[in-house]
């Protein structure tokens, strides 16, 4: 009976579940980890030193600004590690090491940290650092490696050390991403390859079925909302098939799907918490429009890929369908004549 | 003459080369009239009206003076008629929307020395825009410059429930999503080319 008396009586929302931020991010460490690893296998050694940086980077720099602005600790919360794994998987895998650096230094502070740190960020950290570098390293980071070179466990590819604020050397014996190949020299590349994932490209985007696999455990334990990777890769698929009907020099909706960031954008940046929308169907429209401006980035931009850009604008109309799209309220349904008066009563 | 397509002036002015956040013209009012959504769509919507009225303005003043050959007076002229068309909008704004005219405050004014209202009057000069191509051009920047200020209004909302460093709070921290979104809008680039 002590129990009893000593349960806390509070009014809703309860928490029913013993779920808390660090298990949840936890968990989303572990569906990465298969990614680094089929990373570490394609690219060798560079691929993991990449990912191993971006991490360091952005825990330091997550642990730096608690102490210089007296915070409490956040880096137990494994935020700043996800961020991390999730920059490094989107970068190519001969990315010189201190560029790395700078981008994770830039995705913790500026993408997160000074808006008042996790649950706060308007946009994605991963992505901010990663449009950062773009803007920054325009060439380092079109840059891409031969996936299976024959000495990739024995060693580094000849950028991944360049030094510190100097212009690395990049290989200029370098493959093509399938997307580039499709939008400029329109040769598509067989949906297998894209699907199991050795081909050409950043570190963690390759292999679509891996990233299907981590992403649906994630979709299956409720750590990520289904709606938006389904969405987003149900309106590239149909979008895109409307478009390679009408000019076959576009790329198939299978090989549009499998291609580029989209998987791992779709399954891993899309559906962070935060900087989504929060009621089912803003976060339909928000997965929709995703999905059009990765297309028309693709098809008609000057880029061949889009997929981060789009999430960020993505995220950038998140808060306006969260303030046009809301609940109605137990009670105040949307019948004739009750509807009105519930309206007056709330601006009352 | 230019030859390029009305639909490809548009998106170019509205969302490609967007006045705020790709040319960085008219930040002024950007950071401004930015904290709340309604203010920023009603301040999007009568720099539109400004825009559209100085360039249809502007095209006539441009012919007469090419035909006195005093090209020469196009900057000062301009700022001229910008001016008057403020004035306009500005009177029929209070007599309509006292609210609105109150919630808007110095920015109304200030829309006279917006950079983006004289920047579609100068580009569509040296563009050598048509009559109808300098309406489409007038209507994408504004369109560009509401998009652009509903979109950060919706940011700065709700950045106020934000818990930011002392440091960082308020302009700077609306510069830096200012920032943010100005390098999401790069993923736009060479659309239409």
């Amino acid at each position: 009976m002590s129990n009893f008396f000593a349960t806390t009586l509070s009014t809703s929302p309860h928490v029913k579940d013993q779920r808390s931020v660090p298990y949840i991010m936890r968990h989303v460490v572990y569906a990465t980890l298969p990614l680094v690893g089929f990373a570490f296998w394609n690219f060798g050694w560079s691929a993991l030193l990449v990912v191993a940086t971006t991490s360091f980077f952005c825990v330091l720099s997550e642990g730096i600004f608690n102490l210089l602005t007296g915070r409490a600790s956040s880096v137990g919360d494994y935020s700043a590690l996800i961020t991390g794994i999730l920059l490094g998987l989107t970068l190519p895998p001969a990315f010189p090491l201190w560029m790395a650096a700078v981008g994770s230094i830039f995705a913790i502070i500026i993408g997160k940290a000074i808006f008042g740190g996790l649950g706060h960020n308007p946009f994605n950290p991963a992505l901010v650092g990663r449009a950062f570098l773009q803007a920054a390293f325009p060439a380092a980071i079109t840059t891409w490696s031969i996936p299976q070179a024959p000495q990739r466990f024995a060693s580094l590819l000849p950028s991944t050390l360049a030094f510190p604020f100097s212009t690395p050397n990049l290989d200029g014996s370098a493959g093509a991403t399938p997307l580039a190949l499709q939008k400029f020299s329109q040769t598509a590349s067989p949906w297998q390859d894209l699907f199991v994932g050795t081909s050409a490209g950043s570190l963690g985007e390759t292999s679509a079925l891996l990233i299907l696999l981590c992403g649906l455990y994630l979709a299956l334990r409720k750590f990520l909302d289904w709606r938006i990777p389904l969405g987003i890769l149900a309106t590239v698929a149909i979008f895109s098939g409307i478009l390679h009907l009408v000019n076959p020099n576009f790329a198939s909706p299978l090989a549009a799907i499998f291609s580029g960031g989209l998987m791992l954008g779709a399954f891993f940046m899309a559906t962070d918490m935060v900087s989504s929308p929060v009621l089912p169907r803003a976060t339909w429209i928000y997965a929709v429009f995703i999905g059009i401006l990765v297309v028309v980035i693709r098809i008609w931009g000057g880029l061949p890929e889009g997929v981060m850009y789009a999430i960020l604008l993505g995220n950038a109309i998140s808060p306006q369908l969260n303030r046009l799209i809301k609940s109605t309220p137990y009670g105040h349904g949307n019948k004739a004549g009750h509807g009105n008066k519930a309206g007056q009563g709330s601006k009352a | 003459m230019n030859t390029d397509s009305h639909a490809f002036i548009f998106l170019s002015a509205c969302v490609v080369n967007n006045f705020v956040l790709a040319s960085f013209l008219g930040i002024c009012p950007f950071l401004g009239v930015s904290k709340k959504v309604d203010t920023a769509l009603r301040m999007g919507i009568a720099v539109l009206l400004v825009m559209l009225v100085s360039s249809a303005a502007a095209f006539g003043i441009n012919l007469v003076l090419q035909s006195f050959d005093a090209e020469y007076l196009q900057l000062v002229s301009y700022i001229a008629v910008i001016a008057s068309t403020v004035q306009l909008v500005e009177m029929i704004i209070k007599k309509f929307s006292p609210s609105l005219f109150r919630a808007l405050g110095i920015f109304l004014p200030l829309i006279t020395t917006n950079c983006a209202i004289l920047g579609v009057a100068l580009f569509q000069t040296s563009r050598e825009y048509s009559f109808s191509q300098s309406l489409v051009f007038a209507l994408g920047a504004g369109a560009g410059f509401t998009l652009a200020l509903w979109l950060m209004s919706g940011l700065r909302e709700e950045s106020e429930f934000a818990d930011p460093p002392k440091l960082i709070k308020g302009t700077a921290l609306s510069l830096m999503i200012a920032g943010i979104l100005s390098m999401a809008f790069m993923g736009f680039a060479g659309l239409g080319a």
